[in-house]
């Protein structure tokens, strides 16, 4: 059991990493939107939005410097909405069943697939990083190193939001909503693009669902990550929120409930 | 010739809501028989692949592969169990390999194993020379057997067909038609087989006839040519449902 068990595995990343390098496009527009972000809208901006000195910055950062780990959580986050998408679209053409039929326990198949979706978001942040570093963007040595155990937290945590939302939502006409009420209350919502006591300034009310915002605590662990520091109250957010979302997932591919109950 | 039922369903019953989908279904396939799930669009067919294949779970009634219940024992039911559904399962952007490999590892089979087993399973569908092409390089024919050839990798005891031939021109389908044919034969495969074509039956094939969700005839074909006092499936299946099929190729 536990060698099939590796061996599914083995065979979900492998079908995952082939679908990556033969969908070159899908992987140029991930990283096309965050550089959009960095190269244009963050230049803009640099003179509008000075940041104050705060935690993990020891000195007044550019802004570009600050929101670089929001938009590694935007490559991250679009990710997981993408794979989302896949599945709806799989389950729709059938593909999903072939692995959901297979002898293995259904959230085993499940983790597996998140697994494998991460891994992906990990390798298409890390190269966002790297374009990054080259732009211009100081991060210490030691940050590249201690940045990916926070992004393979919070990869599997924006993965399984995805895998929690595919198991919910009947049809792909109705994704277009979800990527609205989604991704941008999400994103906006969080400290990836101005530090929360900046919202706390202007709008107490939305500064307090921006500090729950499972989001904000994964660009702030990324954050702190990137600079050898470990923001703990982010990683247990970030962790719960995890395995909340893939509970809730495994609940809505679960055979007598959600999803598969509905008609296609 | 065995009388060992693969797949036994006792009382099944599901419903979409308040839409009955299922009502009171039993019946059985023997290892080595090919039974026709005959039924017209609607008549429940895909529902009752879903609880087979454990998609769903129904409120009530069993379903046994191989002596497993597959609401108990899944895992060892699903086991047993090859599938090929109505759409086109394949990743268009892998190679025929590759996908085959994708199925294999789901099913813990050792890599040097799987290429083996692929090797085999190509050349008897004469595909062999095809498997590092791209799915998407294939026609319908091809794709329809390289999912078969797929769904037997792992040497299932029942095969579940549902509407294999549907979208193939008249020659795949004959070739189809009776290659399954020749699989329950020589490999002692059970088969269910759903379709609404009535030109796919073999006389020595069994037939269960589904209409509204519920089981009007089932068992061998001159059986229930018997049990309906008709003398051709077409008007034992008009009969039973009201309604005429398609008989064309």
């Amino acid at each position: 059991m536990v060698m099939h068990a590796w061996r599914a595995l083995m065979g979900i990343m492998g079908r995952e990493g082939l679908r990556f390098i033969h969908q070159r496009e899908r992987f140029i527009s991930a990283l096309v939107r965050p550089l959009l972000w960095l190269f244009i809208f963050a230049a803009g901006f640099r003179s509008t939005l000075g940041v104050a000195i705060i935690p993990p910055y020891e000195t007044y950062v550019l802004y570009e410097v600050y929101i670089t780990p929001g938009l590694l959580g935007m490559v991250q986050l679009f990710n997981g909405m993408q794979s989302s998408l896949s599945m709806v679209y799989d389950r729709e053409m059938g593909s999903m069943k072939t692995l959901l039929v297979s002898p293995l326990p259904r959230s085993f198949l499940l983790t597996s697939k998140l697994l494998a979706g991460a891994m992906i978001s990990v390798i298409q942040a890390t190269v966002f990083l790297l374009i990054a570093a080259a732009y211009g963007i100081e991060i210490p040595a030691i940050g590249f190193l201690t940045v990916l155990p926070a992004l393979i937290l919070s990869g599997l945590m924006l993965g399984a939001l995805g895998l929690m939302l595919s198991s919910f939502i009947k049809q792909l006409e109705n994704f277009a909503g979800v990527m609205n009420f989604v991704i941008f209350p999400m994103f906006f919502l969080s400290s990836a693009l101005y530090p929360l006591w900046r919202i706390q300034e202007s709008n107490p009310t939305l500064a307090f669902l921006a500090s729950y915002n499972p989001f904000t605590a994964a660009v702030e662990l990324i954050r702190f990550a990137l600079y050898g520091h470990f923001n703990l109250n982010a990683a247990l957010i970030t962790f719960f929120s995890l395995l909340f979302f893939l509970g809730m997932a495994i609940w809505g591919y679960n055979p007598s409930q959600g999803m598969m109950n509905r008609r296609a | 010739m065995s009388h060992n039922a693969i797949l036994t369903l006792d009382n099944m019953s599901y419903a979409y809501g308040a839409k009955k989908a299922l009502d009171r279904v039993s019946c059985k396939v023997e290892e080595g028989h090919c039974a026709i799930l005959l039924g017209p669009n609607g008549a429940g067919k895909s529902t009752l692949f879903s609880l087979i294949t454990h998609l769903y779970n129904a409120p009530s009634g069993t379903i046994h592969i191989g002596g497993h219940d597959v609401r108990r024992q899944p895992l060892k039911a699903l086991g047993l169990l090859g599938v090929v559904f109505q759409q086109s399962t394949l990743d268009l952007d892998l190679t025929v390999r590759q996908n085959l490999l994708y199925h294999a590892a789901l099913h813990g089979i050792k890599h040097r194993e799987a290429e083996h087993r692929i090797k085999e399973e190509l050349t008897r569908f004469g595909m062999l020379e095809r498997a590092h092409e791209k799915a998407r390089q294939l026609n319908g024919g091809h794709r329809r057997r390289v999912e078969i050839a797929r769904a037997l990798l792992h040497h299932p005891k029942l095969l579940l067909l549902d509407e294999p031939t549907v979208g193939l021109d008249v020659p795949s389908r004959k070739a189809l038609v009776d290659h399954i044919h020749a699989l329950c034969r020589d490999r002692q495969l059970a088969v269910l087989w759903a379709t609404h074509l009535i030109d796919e039956i073999a006389p020595q094939d069994d037939l269960i006839v589904l209409h509204q969700g519920q089981v009007k005839a089932s068992g061998e074909v001159s059986e229930v040519l018997e049990q309906t006092g008709q003398e051709t499936i077409e008007a034992a299946f008009t009969q039973l449902t009201g309604r005429k099929e398609r008989t064309l190729w």
